[in-house]
């Protein structure tokens, strides 16, 4: 058994010494160099200040982070709603359609981020198809432009995040035990009483997974605004690479980027923190059957 | 078995509006990527011209060039060490599995733009505490550059192969390594024999993962680049941003797509080819 | 003869005792079965005597070689694991060539060998095919196969039949006896399922919570159980509580509240005003609806009511009202069952027993009552 450990160890090493030097120390770097001077070049400077946190209270800050909160939060809703009842009906599929319908997700899924980003830019353009069509229909204005503001921003982040949050739901949802479906009609459910009662509780599992896996990226989001994106719309991730790259203020980033992780981390703690409750409840209730038994 | 049950159709309903909505900018670009016209908008009649202008720009095939090289040791170096990761979370047992298993997964979810900052502030000052020291040693110039590219790549992309294989890992079997051990063989033996084996498929796909994640990458690439390197994303964001040669983008979008298609479809087998039970 | 022997074997999962201090001793070219509930330690005992789990205490004897110590693949004996755990990716003969191979046999000897124990299992022909196209039963006789080329002194079996329905299972049963008899190695055989054991093993031990209840062979356990859980568990029985009221030579009479007075054969030679427990088991009474002929002194006479009969085929099952009690009784259909007038629900009956065909227990539990097949009525 203590070879076992061992080799175990070995296993682990590679790995772990690997993400602990590339992952967790930039991650906790970011969080010390928050509180570094920033030098004339926009290096780090020597000492520790808090004034790069005091910086933050940059008059357009409050705005563009209840922009990347509430764009992230409603592209992660609307991703919901659209994939529950896609996954559902992917699971209702015959092996043959049901195949072709999953490729057929998980291909733009697959496809380069920036294609599907420059995809859209092609699509809503002034001169595009979709524009002139809008057009025709009485709808548009010839002048008004669907690109460079925040609606662009969202479908685009709607568009590119709805695989991700098909895929888990659908996973989850492909294990789920159709027949109480029926049964809960037999009982004299409506069709819409029984999928809120009986299959939203199945596939919660896969909902919490999409949220997290939606909601993170979408916090982050960076290149979607940077592209179709006006100086009207920006978000979070552009203000952190802009102080990369354009202001040259590594702390100012980090400070940002801190508060990024923040927002990222706490729903992560969240949904882990509120499963491992409904685990241990429903450990607490399978020890009832059992001692019953 | 009967159909008397009537079914909503109000899902079919959105799973098609869903297609849709996924494949209408795609299927635009796809004819813009024939038209003659170098202003989208007006068809101006069939034509190759962009994919040949396309097979003629430098400035593609380098960064093509570099976006596989860094591709392939990414997905080399990831691949070997995410299964070892999930080899060793698999048989792990002790408390420290957690914190190992935090450490593991949580890159998939942070967001990219995070990864990328936090890198290069490790990178930066890597290089302003070692840089010029290594320097002087072998008289190389250590900055950003492909090998940072690299780490980066590897540091993502080790997550997801991890996650894959660990997803293979805990489908198998583990009498299968009773059944090897009690045969006599050795735990070498177990290893190359049974347990290898058995979760290839899982390495395959992690790695073709890993390849598809590394050739897809942006933002943690733009961060960590060096002034002058190009990737194919580095390539298309700046295509983009400033606006050029957005036809070429068409057809290059085009290749992708196809390309991407034929891998997803070859992981789509290579993980659902489990051998069917029979009864 | 000794050729496998567990010297106080314990082993504990947390607080959880799952083997306490079991001693065995198994003979050469036996078939031993571990027989139990799920959940008694057997699986463990042969995880332990294969290797898989270090005991927390006590000692595994092979061939008089301690090998509590050895690693599973160094120990002589090969496993038939329950799922049968065939490697997916390998074809049949790969499978049975793995042993072989893993553990250096000269190259050359490999091919007749596989071939050898395929025909041994009647699988010649199937040497290409992956495991995942042959039936349960194959499998299992790749399995067998795979561990029987290696050839160990000990093939342990862990519930091998379990995952095969009804039929193929009693199959399999007569097909492991045959290659029993062809190989002539020590088999251990794991089971919950007492007929497995009862037809396949010469001695069976019966374990419950990890402790041995009785070790014997199977008409000792069936006939002369010591405990009402051993009673209970292989096979149907009756039991009855009693005091002694009087000793006769070597038969008693046992005074039973609420019934008739029981004539039975004194095997423990118990005094008078001993309290007693007693199994018989039901066919050991016959029921008949004519008084029968006392025979002699020794010939227990019961009336009672039939409350449930099931007529299973081979035999009927009764259970009968005797005063405050019901007995459970088995009928022999030996003649054409259509021929006699039957015996019905609520009809008056005649049961009879000979003083000889009960068996006095050493420990009796009431739990063990549960695990009888009573009707609800």
């Amino acid at each position: 058994m203590k070879l076992r450990k061992l080799s175990n160890f070995f296993l682990g090493l590679p790995s772990f010494v690997w993400l602990v030097v590339f992952y967790a120390i930039p991650i906790i770097l970011v969080l010390i160099i928050a509180f570094k001077p920033v030098d004339s070049y926009g290096g780090l400077a020597e000492g520790w200040t808090l004034d790069t946190i005091k910086n933050l209270k940059n008059p357009s800050y409050p705005d563009i982070i209840w922009r990347t909160f509430w764009q992230g939060v409603v592209a992660t809703l609307v991703c919901i709603v659209i994939a529950v009842p896609v996954s559902y009906q992917l699971c209702r599929l015959t092996a043959k359609w049901k195949n072709l319908f999953l490729l057929l997700i998980i291909v733009p899924f697959w496809t380069n981020f920036l294609i599907r980003i420059f995809a859209w830019k092609i699509f809503l353009q002034s001169n595009g198809i979709f524009h002139r069509l809008l057009e025709w229909c009485g709808i548009l204005e010839p002048t008004t432009n669907l690109l460079y503001n925040e609606w662009a921003v969202l479908t685009v982040m709607i568009y590119t995040y709805i695989p991700f949050a098909v895929l888990p739901i659908y996973a989850v949802a492909e294990k789920f035990d159709f027949s109480l479906l029926d049964a809960a009609k037999d009982l004299g459910a409506s069709s819409f009483y029984a999928f809120r009662t009986v299959y939203l509780p199945g596939i919660s599992k896969g909902i919490a997974t999409a949220v997290m896996v939606v909601l993170i990226p979408a916090f982050g989001a960076y290149l979607i605004p940077s592209l179709v994106g006006g100086p009207t719309s920006e978000l979070l991730g552009d203000k952190i690479a802009q102080s990369v790259f354009t202001n040259r203020n590594l702390p100012h980033a980090s400070a940002l980027s801190a508060l990024l992780m923040l927002a990222v981390f706490l729903p992560m703690v969240a949904i882990y923190w509120i499963k491992k409750v409904q685990d241990a409840k429903a450990k607490l209730k399978n020890d009832g059957k059992g001692a019953i038994r | 078995m009967s159909r008397c049950n009537r079914r909503s159709s109000f899902p079919l309903f959105v799973t098609l509006l869903t297609l849709i909505f996924l494949y209408a900018p795609l299927i635009v670009v796809g004819i813009a990527s024939f038209n003659k016209s170098k202003y989208g908008g007006k068809w101006a009649g069939f034509s190759w011209i962009w994919y040949e202008k396309l097979f003629q720009s430098e400035r593609v095939w380098e960064a093509l060039a570099n976006t596989l090289i860094i591709a392939l040791f990414a997905t080399v170096i990831s691949t070997i060490l995410g299964t070892l990761a999930a080899l060793a979370l698999y048989r792990m047992k002790s408390k420290f599995k957690g914190v190992y298993n935090a450490l593991v997964y949580t890159p998939l979810v942070v967001p990219d733009i995070l990864m990328g900052i936090s890198l290069l502030l490790l990178f930066v000052m890597i290089i302003k505490t070692f840089g010029a020291w290594f320097t002087s040693l072998t008289g190389i110039p250590f900055e950003l550059g492909m090998t940072t590219i690299i780490i980066a790549h590897v540091t993502f992309c080790m997550s997801y192969v991890a996650m894959v294989v660990l997803g293979r890992l805990q489908e198998f079997d583990k009498s299968l390594i009773e059944a090897a051990q009690d045969l006599g063989a050795s735990g070498l033996y177990t290893f190359f024999h049974v347990t290898l084996p058995v979760i290839m498929p899982g390495v395959i796909a992690g790695a073709l993962f890993a390849f598809t994640l590394s050739i897809d990458d942006f933002v943690i690439t733009f961060f960590v680049k060096g002034a002058g390197d190009t990737t194919l994303p580095i390539f298309i964001q700046s295509s983009i941003k400033h606006g050029r040669e957005l036809p070429m983008l068409n057809a290059l979008s085009v290749i992708f797509l196809i390309l991407t298609f034929i891998l997803v479809f070859i992981t789509q087998i290579l993980l659902t080819n489990k051998p069917k039970e029979k009864k | 003869m000794e050729i496998l022997r567990f010297e106080n074997i314990t082993k504990r999962y947390g607080q959880n005792t799952v083997v306490d201090n079991v001693s065995l001793s198994i003979n050469e070219g036996e078939v031993f079965s571990l027989l139990g509930p799920s959940g008694c330690g057997k699986t463990t005992l042969l995880r332990i005597c294969g290797g898989f789990e270090p005991p927390d205490a006590g000692r595994v004897i092979l061939d008089g070689v301690d090998i509590t110590d050895l690693p599973a693949n160094q120990r002589p004996v090969r496993t038939v694991f329950q799922n049968y755990a065939l490697f997916p990716h390998m074809s049949i003969y790969d499978n049975v060539a793995f042993g072989l191979k893993a553990t250096g046999v000269n190259k050359q000897d490999i091919p007749e060998m596989v071939a050898k124990y395929l025909d041994l299992v009647q699988l010649t022909g199937f040497e290409d095919r992956k495991p995942a196209q042959l039936s349960g039963g194959q499998r299992q006789r790749v399995a067998i196969a795979r561990a029987l080329v290696t050839k160990p002194k000990v093939l342990l079996l862990d519930e091998p039949l379990a995952a095969l329905d009804l039929k193929l299972r009693q199959r399999m049963l007569i097909e492991l006896d045959t290659i029993h008899d062809d190989v002539g190695i020590t088999f251990i055989f794991v089971t919950h399922d007492q007929q497995e054991a009862m037809s396949i093993s010469d001695n069976i031990a019966v374990l419950r919570a990890g402790k041995i209840e009785q070790i014997g062979t199977p008409p000792q356990l069936y006939e002369a159980p010591k405990t009402s859980f051993v009673a209970a568990f292989i096979g149907d029985t009756n039991f009855f509580e009693g005091r002694v009221s009087s000793v006769d030579g070597d038969y008693c009479d046992l005074q039973i509240e609420d019934f008739p007075s029981l004539r039975l054969y004194n095997d423990k030679k118990v005094h008078v005003g001993r309290k007693v427990h007693v199994s018989i088991r039901p066919e050991k009474f016959s029921i008949s609806l004519n008084k029968p002929e006392m025979t002699n002194a020794n010939t227990n006479l019961l009336q009672g009511v039939v409350e449930e009969a099931i007529y299973l085929g081979a035999h009927t099952r009764y259970w009968v009202r005797v005063q405050d009690w019901r007995v459970s009784v088995i009928k022999q259909h030996s003649g054409y069952a259509l021929d006699e007038r039957s015996i019905k629900w609520k009809d008056q009956v005649w049961l009879k027993f000979e003083a000889d065909n009960a068996y006095m227990l050493d420990s009796y539990t009431e739990d063990d009552e549960e695990l009888l097949a009573l009707p609800d009525l």
